[in-house]
């Protein structure tokens, strides 16, 4: 086989820097269009630079990858449809688990909590996040240097710690806890942006770093104003920046559990803390269901953002 | 004469450790294609942008018909520029990019669209109204960032090396269009350019800079046949150039003792002293087989290089003293290759005409 020459084992060696590009290649291939013409010419053909998908240790790493990342989240799927309040042996198909629990009131609650909390803090933060990285891009003032590297902090520092001096803080300053709702969300959603925005700053920080400066200088020359300038073109240019900082911070607020849990009033409960107050008790496939809905939403979410950027990223 | 329509007064633009532009005055003429001539780092693209309005003078004013400028910003100044890079809209289509000036200024709708037609038109770009600048090959962007500055209608029209991204070929042709283009749209061209050749074709007037200084501001043929320094006289074109001394005047003639050229009378009317350089062209020089039977000025020598361009061939003379003296001839008939060769004894004549004599 020639996979066994010397010469083959060479390009093996030679090219095991590209199997991060390889894994990539094969994800976008068919396996089951190209499996069949690759044997039948494996004796008339060495394997070419760029065959990736006729190496057989290419194909074992890209199969655990994918095994290891989605079978967990795969039979979580499967069993939200689970006959067996056990949710160990599968009993049979069933949609009942749905159905309990979308009439789960309190599931049903915290789910939306969620949602609110995740949607308003993203809002939030990307217009933060986005002035913050613009200001800093844009101009000069004193103690820049150390003022950038404090607004990263949040990024570094454990969330355990971020936990625990949210609630000293609300404590402190005695922010009303309760409230109708959403006003009862208020420190969860404070506490979320706090460590969204820093996220968004660099993700737009970067796209920024890439601008043209002369494209600004255009448009005032041609008679914009400052404001007509961030408007109509700083503002167009950032946007694959802005949707990719958005879309993080929705996905982090969303499964925040340590800093939500320090922060959350009583009768303010998030989907996270929610299901880890259920688990607790027992994994039922009611759990699986709520968190099977929870993924297809952040799918969802993600390609509807990545299909807005695609327009966009074309015209750079 | 008419009145300047840009009046440039002891402008100084000062950078942390240096002077960009240094106490520069300058007059800009209505209907003028100018040109702002230097090698990199002399001062002109930061002269151009204060004109815009994207630097701020340290010192000194900028009158556009005789009103004060430096005050006003960029987007209030009747004056557009066509930028290095182009600096198209990226996100928006040819149309738009276009309509933007207008757009940006309250222009109402009605008005926006048939200009934007018209200058679509004028521009060649109709038929890519809809694409978008990615879309575009360089020639291409260059026009839409002419059309989006022009149908401003401004007073004054600042082109920043606007040929260097285009290759050769490209480059020849958008030079003698931005000349047609600058006669048919009758308002004032100021182009920044490092290129000699683009500013001495296109330009009525050229200010040449160095070092943030203005070193000379005169029509093309001026510059190259009478350049007022030795700077003007050695960046633009080829010259041969030697050191020399003033001996003193016979009538109507100086008389200049030259580092390796002799002694030389020239017919020069300014009462050069002391140390001089005299310069003379290298297409200004004659060189011959035969001793040339009445020349006033004439080294004889040996020939060390020849250069064959096509149309021209460089020869390379070296008189006894070991002076070198560069000819440019021109070969005017198909004989093969050029009369010269390496080791020929030769004759270099001059008219005292062609000679300079620059301060030193």
């Amino acid at each position: 086989m020639s996979d066994t020459t010397p010469a083959a084992k060479a390009v093996h060696r030679e090219k095991s820097g590209d199997a991060r590009v390889a894994q990539e290649t094969t994800a976008i291939v068919r396996p089951a269009a190209v499996s069949s013409p690759a044997r039948t010419s494996r004796h008339r053909d060495p394997v070419g630079p760029l065959e990736f998908h006729r190496r057989k240790w290419l194909w074992a790493i890209f199969g655990m990858t994918i095994v290891l990342l989605y079978a967990p989240i795969l039979s979580l799927m499967a069993f939200s449809f689970n006959n067996s309040k056990r949710n160990i042996v599968w009993q049979g198909f069933t949609t009942d688990y749905y159905v309990r629990a979308w009439n789960n009131a309190s599931l049903f609650e915290a789910f939306t909590n969620s949602l609110t909390i995740a949607i308003i803090a993203t809002v939030i933060s990307t217009v933060i996040g986005a002035t913050v990285a613009v200001m800093l891009w844009r101009f000069r003032f004193p103690f820049k240097a150390p003022y950038e590297g404090l607004m990263a902090l949040p990024i570094v520092v454990p969330e355990i710690c971020m936990g625990v001096a949210m609630l000293t803080f609300f404590n402190t300053i005695h922010w009303p806890s309760g409230g109708a709702w959403p006003l009862n969300l208020s420190a969860i959603i404070i506490a979320h942006v706090a460590f969204c925005f820093p996220f968004v700053a660099i993700v737009v920080r970067a796209r920024l770093a890439g601008f043209n400066r002369e494209l600004e200088e255009a448009s005032r020359d041609l008679g914009a104003s400052e404001w007509q300038t961030f408007r109509y073109v700083i503002v167009p240019f950032l946007k694959p920046g802005l949707v990719a900082g958005a879309l993080l911070a929705f996905t982090l607020s969303l499964d925040d559990f340590v800093i939500t849990f320090f922060t959350a009033g009583p009768d303010a409960i998030t989907f996270p803390v929610k299901i880890y107050s259920m688990v607790r008790f027992s994994v039922t496939p009611e759990v699986n269901a709520a968190s099977t809905v929870l993924i297809l939403i952040t799918v969802i979410a993600t390609i509807f953002a990545v299909r807005l950027q695609a327009p966009s990223k074309a015209v750079e | 004469m008419s009145t300047p329509i840009i009046s440039i007064r002891n402008i100084t633009k000062a950078f942390p450790g240096v002077k960009a532009v240094d106490d520069v005055s300058l007059d800009i003429r209505q209907n003028e294609f100018f040109a702002l001539l230097g090698p990199s780092g002399c001062g002109k693209t930061t002269l151009l942008r204060m004109i815009a309005g994207l630097e701020t003078p340290t010192s000194g004013e900028i009158l556009l018909d005789g009103q004060d400028m430096v005050r006003v910003p960029p987007n209030k100044r009747p004056i557009n520029m066509v930028f290095q890079s182009y600096a198209v809209f990226p996100h928006m289509t040819v149309a738009e990019n276009i309509a933007y000036g207008l757009k940006v200024t309250g222009v109402p709708k009605s008005e926006i669209g048939p200009r934007v037609e018209e200058s679509l038109a004028t521009a060649h770009l109709t038929h890519l109204a809809h694409r978008k600048p990615d879309q575009l090959s360089g020639g291409q962007r260059q026009r839409v960032a002419l059309a989006r500055a022009l149908i401003k209608r401004p007073k004054v029209l600042l082109l920043d090396e606007p040929l260097s991204a285009l290759d050769a070929k490209l480059r020849d042709q958008m030079r003698s269009e931005l000349a047609r283009l600058q006669v048919s749209v009758g308002i004032t061209f100021i182009i920044v350019t490092h290129d000699q050749e683009e500013a001495l074709s296109m330009a009525d007037r050229i200010a040449v800079m160095d070092a943030g200084k203005v070193q000379q501001v005169a029509p093309p043929d001026v510059l190259y046949e009478s350049p007022a320094t030795r700077f003007v006289a050695d960046f633009i074109g080829k010259v041969n150039l030697y050191e020399a001394t003033v001996k003193g005047r016979d009538g109507d003639w100086l008389v200049v003792e030259t580092n390796g050229l002799g002694t030389i009378a020239l017919p020069v009317e300014k009462a050069h002293q002391g140390n001089v350089t005299i310069a003379i062209r290298p297409e200004k020089l004659h060189v011959t087989k035969h001793r040339p039977e009445t020349a006033r000025v004439m080294f004889e020598g040996e020939v060390t290089e020849v250069s064959y361009f096509g149309d021209s061939s460089h020869v390379m003379v070296k008189t006894p003293a070991g002076t070198l003296l560069n000819a440019n001839i021109q070969n005017v008939s198909r004989r093969v290759g050029c009369d010269f060769d390496t080791s020929d004894k030769v004759w270099v004549t001059m008219d005292p005409e062609d000679i300079l004599v620059l301060a030193s």
